[in-house]
């Protein structure tokens, strides 16, 4: 072994870059360039939302109602804006989960008849691929019809308005759903095949392979799949325009305390930056950067939180 | 083996289209300790063994296809409790098709399909309940494949009705104990049931797989190369476990390495492109193979 080691020639480090083909080394150089552009650019976005946001933040914004006001001093925070947000996103989430983990897991561990899976699977392809406005007019549609008028208020002349957390989480969820099915499909397949038969082979049923064995193992592309998902229901602003009414504040419907809220109207924060932004009616920038700001923070936040979640239950197994 | 060094070794090839010397499946004889001619001089690990012990399951003639295409042909072979069967041969002999079908894993690949019979204590497999079955003859896989949970968990996850959670952790604690004391693993994890099975070694892991295998007492045990991700060390350790374990119950196993069939096994069934050449008697297919074809690849000369 020594004698091996001895005779063992070292050789030296190459120097990058020396001897290379012209045609490596300006392929080379482009990587770095767009590497690096990239990172500028969110580099900037981040440090543009932090020192835009961070001047016109203050602890009275998040805590204070919003109020309909010409002068910019008398219109109030947007703690609606940020609860609506997170009603959104968790309810979007709730419905997307089960839907999204539901299908992944029928289609990777049955997917028969196999003419089943196929369209389930470019069902889903067509939903991911569906631009978030169709979803919501469609979802007005569907919403607006009498069998579903309980999930929103009724207005006189019995004409259902349509619009309510409820109607919006609906179709919200279908924009998470892609992505939490994918990636939990892609945690699933990844699982080896002699793992699935281990559990068989110890007299356990498919079901019972399914969910002490296999979900437990594909919980990290859930819970990623979910991030995302979050993420991109807190981004969406046509939905929250067009099917959650876009109130200024929230605005239930009936007495039940949460269910109430649930039907009724209100607003996000991506509509609060759109409407106080230039182009909106509120026109007060201050505000639309102070919200993007925790808008982004907020979905930061969600992001982190599931991360935290998962990687604490998975330490425990 | 010096003065030969420089020539390349001789390359024996075995003649495909010849038809196979299939030899019938002999009773278990006297034994005859001479195992001269030809093979493997490795020392024998397992003691003799007296006499056959009580038959478990029976393959009668059995024949597995995968899309129509034979992988096993027509295999006819007991299993007896007490004894340690090996099943040997080239890749893609049938070996593992043969051993998955005794606790009908082969149903899972949805291309396969069977013929004949296989008996466990006289009764078809195949008309019994799968989960119970697979209960009795309960089975090893080539990778250690613990699932992502503690020890203790992979021991109960067996131990427990499907999916529930009971009975609850401290009813199931001595089961748990048990196990991973017959699959020797109690000494090094004993003291931290909630370690992580993940991050056991590799032969750890098998051993928990195992005791996993174990704990739902089962009356045939298959290992299919269980040996063949693993250090030597750890296969001895593991050897040793199966011996033990040959006193309780009947252990099939399937390897590619000859020595350890040699070492471990009391009887040898030789396969080859999907039939069962040879079987017998440890000592007698190592020592005085009847078919060509058993000769050939136990000496080497293919494989």
């Amino acid at each position: 072994m020594e004698a091996a080691t001895a005779t063992t020639p070292v050789r030296p480090a190459p120097a990058t870059g020396s001897g290379w083909r012209r045609t490596d080394r300006i392929f080379v150089g482009v990587c770095w360039a767009t590497g690096i552009l990239l990172c500028l650019i969110a580099g900037s976005l981040v440090l543009f939302m932090l020192v835009k946001g961070l001047q016109f933040l203050s602890v009275n914004l998040l805590t204070t109602h919003p109020v309909s006001d010409l002068d910019q001093s008398k219109t109030g925070g947007f703690l609606d804006p940020l609860i609506g947000t997170v009603i959104l996103a968790v309810l979007g989430t709730l419905i997307a989960l089960p839907l999204g983990v539901g299908a992944a897991v029928w289609l990777t561990e049955y997917g028969r008849p196999s003419w089943l899976a196929r369209a389930v699977e470019s069902g889903i392809e067509m939903v991911a691929g569906t631009p978030s406005i169709v979803l919501a007019i469609f979802g007005l549609l569907l919403f607006s019809q009498q069998f579903l008028s309980f999930l929103s208020f009724t207005a006189a002349g019995n004409a259902v308005f349509g619009r309510s957390f409820f109607a919006a989480g609906a179709m919200m969820s279908l924009i998470a759903l892609p992505l939490i099915f994918g990636a939990t499909r892609s945690a699933l397949q990844a699982i080896p095949g002699h793992v699935r038969e281990a559990s068989y082979a110890l007299g356990k049923t498919k079901a019972a392979t399914i969910r002490r064995v296999l979900l437990p193992m594909s919980r990290e592309g859930v819970a990623t799949g979910t991030a995302l998902g979050m993420g991109r229901i807190a981004g969406d602003t046509a939905i929250v325009v067009i099917l959650l009414g876009a109130t200024l504040r929230l605005q239930g419907v009936g007495d039940v305390p949460v269910v109430g809220t649930l039907r009724g109207t209100g607003s996000t924060l991506t509509s609060y930056v759109y409407n106080n932004s230039p182009a909106g009616e509120g026109n007060a920038p201050d505000k639309a950067y102070a919200a993007a700001f925790v808008l982004l923070m907020v979905v930061i936040a969600l992001n982190f939180g599931i991360d935290l979640i998962t990687s604490r239950r998975g330490r425990r197994a | 083996m010096s003065a030969g060094s420089t020539m390349p070794p001789p390359i024996r090839r075995i003649e495909l289209d010849a038809s196979p010397t299939v030899v019938p499946p002999s009773a278990p004889e006297t034994k005859n300790g001479g195992h001269s001619s030809v093979g493997l001089a490795a020392p024998r690990r397992r003691p003799q063994r007296a006499a056959a012990g009580i038959e478990r399951m029976r393959a009668e003639a059995l024949s597995v296809a995968y899309g129509g295409k034979p992988a096993v042909t027509e295999v006819t072979l007991p299993v007896r409790k007490g004894e340690v069967l090996a099943l040997i041969g080239p890749s893609g002999c049938g070996k593992t098709t043969l051993l998955r079908s005794l606790n009908r894993l082969t149903e899972l690949t949805p291309t396969a399909s069977s013929t004949g019979s296989i008996l466990l204590d006289g009764e078809d497999i195949h008309a019994q309940e799968v989960t119970s079955l697979r209960r009795r003859v309960s089975m090893v896989f080539q990778q250690p494949n613990p699932f992502p949970m503690s020890v203790f968990d992979n021991v109960a996850y067996a131990l427990r009705e499907q999916a529930s959670r009971r009975p609850a952790r401290d009813q199931l604690r001595p089961q748990v104990e048990e196990a991973l004391r017959r699959a020797g693993l109690w000494e090094e994890v004993g003291d931290d049931l909630s370690h992580p099975a993940l991050r056991l070694s590799g032969g750890q892991q098998q051993r928990l797989c195992i005791a996993r295998a174990l704990a739902v007492r089962p009356e045939v045990l298959l290992l299919d190369e269980p040996c063949s991700a693993l250090d030597p060390r750890s296969t001895q350790t593991i050897e040793d476990l199966i011996l033990k374990l040959r006193d309780e119950l009947a252990v099939v196993i399937v390897t590619h390495n000859l020595q350890q069939a040699y070492r471990i096994a009391d009887f040898v069934g030789f396969m080859y492109l999907g039939e069962l050449v040879e079987y017998g008697p440890a000592d007698q297919v190592f020592g005085e193979p009847k078919a060509k074809r058993t000769k050939d690849y136990i000496s080497g000369g293919f494989g």
